[in-house]
């Protein structure tokens, strides 16, 4: 079955931004740049953080305005699949993401997509993400 | 953007006065000192004349990180150095939130900030871009509101930090702190007050870059990564800290007799006052979040709500405010406070304006005392009756130190060394290097750490952690100056690559080497860790004589004579030649 990641619980996030790291790491870059999860405060850290991961749309809104193809439909369990050498850079995905889970690579002008591989969630300790059956 | 590890040594300098920067490459530093402390006593001592004042536009403010930085879990804290106002000399604090990370990320291994502005100023870093902002509209406003503003103004790409302060700052209180991310605090030394001299409300640093290893050098960074991770994870530490925290220690600290209570009148406050103060009631009753600074999986911060009725009509309002062990010693204990939410409202208190809670907090229990001694009058106080436990009146008290309305709360601002020269009762000022004391009254140990440790922090060498290890043995004072010194030489690396004390036992030197190696950082033995430790630490001592330190001139407070410790009494004598002891070993 094809997995998808989910904020299992966001109250038990503390905000460590692990998964960012190791989201990261999957290109070999140390930082927090070329993450495809993002946790950032729900407007002053007292309220708790926001998890944006990729909700693996069934019908996914990125891939409907691709005007290349370059973003298509996995094949099952939602969400997509980019095809660099297809993508021009538009970032029309990007502005059709309204959860915000469509992030962007400046250095190489594309977006970067989660994968659902779950290295993030290796690293999240207190099991505020994980993967979960789409 | 990309970055490579040897574009990690690159120091932003900015000149308030001139609104003017530039960037310099200073591997020469990295190289031989691995950054955070050890860059920084260099900076300063490159930067800050002989002799100046610390609220001078001629002190410098430095800002450091090291090669861990960002790359490993626990390295998450940045190194602030200056000149202390409270103290006169070195001033050096610790920060995590998302201040190190920053930093890092934006491109820099420090930044060395420099004059003093004309107008009220905040500093928009983002990766090469610096911006000087008008700060005119929030130069009067709390810290928590400046973070409010900022973040809305300021857009964010990546990870980014907010430092500020609040309204002590301003008014240059030498205690005033440093706030990043809302709850974390460059707390001690008075960096908030230097801030306020230079007329800099707030940093905004945001991060743009990613580092990149060489492709041979990935696996292993990652196995080394992993095997750091799993320590953390899986040691005793991880859910001592996640759990209940610092405060965790509070109870069995004061079942010891080492916890100084109302101005260390005891060492051992009533067990039901323990109880009430534990770390276990307050997480109980009032734990609310707990938080970790970026790239650290513990979340050791413990944040408490409390919900009140502020007027009639079902008018309730709910404030957050961080906790931990020596914010509970110095406005709990100190204050005889004897419930828990009265410690927390103080806390918020002393939050909302920016200022250190332990200097905050000893400052007005010696105030305390010598109300009820007659040395001081209502006069003095400005009408307030100041009381043990009596938390209004202390909150009222708390905001009069930053307003400042008359000559007694000119003198409270600037420390209880100073306003006990005025006012008297020095046996009972309790502070030592002019920084005001930790919780602990365990042994000579921790005496010593304060009166010789070179930010007067038990951090310095953590006496307080010997003296329990000595309990009921035979030692002489020899084998504690050395064991003191040994113990600070080496924490001068963990503070040099910048690791987390809290993480002090997962960096071991095999580990540091391998983390090091990791990254292509290669060269380093524990023999050479060692070696620098000693000369970083003699710097910054060197930095200290050179301001007028003088191990023969220490006061100490004949308190801490009079109270039994864990250890039983302390004899002056005893601690005096332990200081001798010390300074020959340094060389003094």
């Amino acid at each position: 079955m094809a997995k998808k990641l989910a904020a299992l619980d966001v109250n038990n996030c503390i905000g460590c931004m692990e998964c960012m790291f190791a989201c990261s790491r999957r290109v070999g870059r140390i930082g927090l740049d070329k993450s495809a999860i993002r946790v950032r405060s729900a407007g002053g850290i007292e309220r708790g953080f926001v998890i944006v991961v990729c909700r693996a749309c069934e019908n996914p809104p990125c891939a409907k305005v691709c005007p290349t193809d370059a973003l298509k439909a996995r094949k099952e369990g939602g969400g997509v699949v980019l095809d660099e050498t297809k993508c021009i850079g538009c970032g029309f995905c990007v502005q059709s993401c309204i959860v915000g889970a469509m992030f962007w690579d400046d250095e190489r002008d594309k977006p970067i997509v989660c994968k659902y591989c779950g290295e993030c969630a290796k690293y999240c300790v207190h099991g505020a993400i994980g993967l979960v059956e789409a | 953007m990309l970055m490579k590890v040897e574009d990690m040594n690159k120091v932003l300098y900015i000149d308030l006065t001139k609104k003017d920067i530039r960037t310099e490459e200073r591997a020469d530093l990295f190289d031989a000192y691995l950054g955070g402390t050890g860059v920084a006593i260099k900076l300063l001592v490159e930067e800050c004349p002989q002799g100046i004042d610390p609220l001078s536009a001629a002190n410098p403010i430095i800002f450091a990180v090291g090669p861990l930085t960002g790359l490993y879990p626990l390295a998450s804290k940045t190194v602030a150095m200056f000149k202390s106002p409270l103290t006169g000399n070195l001033g050096e604090s610790h920060c995590g939130g998302r201040s190190a990370t920053a930093i890092k990320f934006a491109g820099y291994g420090a930044i060395v900030i420099k004059g003093a502005s004309d107008i009220p100023l905040y500093l928009a870093i983002a990766g090469d871009e610096v911006k000087f902002r008008d700060a005119s509209s929030i130069w009067s406003m709390e810290a928590v509101t400046v973070g409010r503003v900022l973040r809305e103004v300021e857009p964010g790409a990546g990870v980014r930090t907010i430092i500020r302060t609040g309204t002590a700052g301003g008014k240059m209180v030498r205690y005033a702190c440093a706030v990043t991310e809302t709850y974390r605090h460059f707390g001690r030394l008075g960096l908030g007050a230097v801030m306020g001299s230079k007329k800099l409300k707030a940093l905004v640093i945001s991060a743009d870059k990613s580092v990149e290893l060489p492709k041979p050098k990935r696996k292993e960074y990652q196995r080394v990564y992993d095997e750091i991770q799993d320590v953390v994870v899986k040691s005793d530490a991880m859910a001592k800290y996640h759990d209940l925290g610092t405060p965790g220690k509070i109870y069995s600290m004061n079942k010891l007799g080492g916890m100084a209570y109302k101005n260390l009148e005891s060492a051992r406050a009533p067990e039901e006052v323990a109880r009430e103060l534990s770390g276990e009631n307050i997480a109980e009753k009032y734990l609310s979040r707990r938080i970790s600074c970026a790239h650290c999986p513990v979340g050791c911060v413990h944040l408490a709500s409390l919900r009140e009725l502020y007027a009639p009509g079902y008018y309730f309002k709910t404030s957050t405010m961080p906790y931990d062990n020596e914010t509970i010693y110095s406005l709990g204990f100190m204050l005889g406070m004897e419930r828990a939410e009265d410690y927390l409202r103080l806390n918020d208190a002393v939050d909302t304006v920016g200022m250190d809670a332990i200097s905050t907090g000893v400052t007005l229990a010696w105030a305390t005392e010598a109300y009820a001694k007659g040395l001081i009058t209502k006069e003095h106080t400005d009408g307030l009756e100041l009381k043990w436990g009596d938390g209004t009146v202390y909150s009222a008290a708390i905001k009069k130190i930053v307003e400042m309305p008359n000559e007694f709360y000119q003198s409270l601002a600037k420390g209880v060394e100073y306003a006990s020269s005025v006012y008297g009762g020095q046996d009972y000022a309790l502070a030592f290097g002019g920084n005001e004391m930790p919780e602990y009254h365990t042994g000579l140990a921790c005496y010593l750490n304060n009166l010789t440790g070179a930010r007067h922090s038990h951090l310095d060498s953590a006496g307080y952690d010997l003296d329990q290890k000595l309990i009921g043995t035979d030692f002489s004072i020899e084998e504690v100056a050395s064991a003191l010194l040994k113990e600070e030489e080496w924490r001068q690396i963990p503070s040099s690559l910048v690791v987390c004390f809290f993480a002090r036992k997962v960096f071991t030197p095999e580990t540091v080497l391998k983390a090091l190696g990791a990254i292509g950082l290669e060269g380093w033995t524990e023999e050479k860790l060692n070696d620098i430790g000693r000369d970083i630490h003699r710097a910054k001592m060197d930095f200290k004589f050179r301001e007028g330190y003088d191990l023969t001139k220490l006061r100490i407070p004949k308190r801490i004579f009079e109270v039994p410790t864990p250890n039983g009494l302390l004899k002056e004598e005893d601690l005096r030649r332990a200081i001798e002891v010390y300074g020959k070993m340094i060389g003094r």
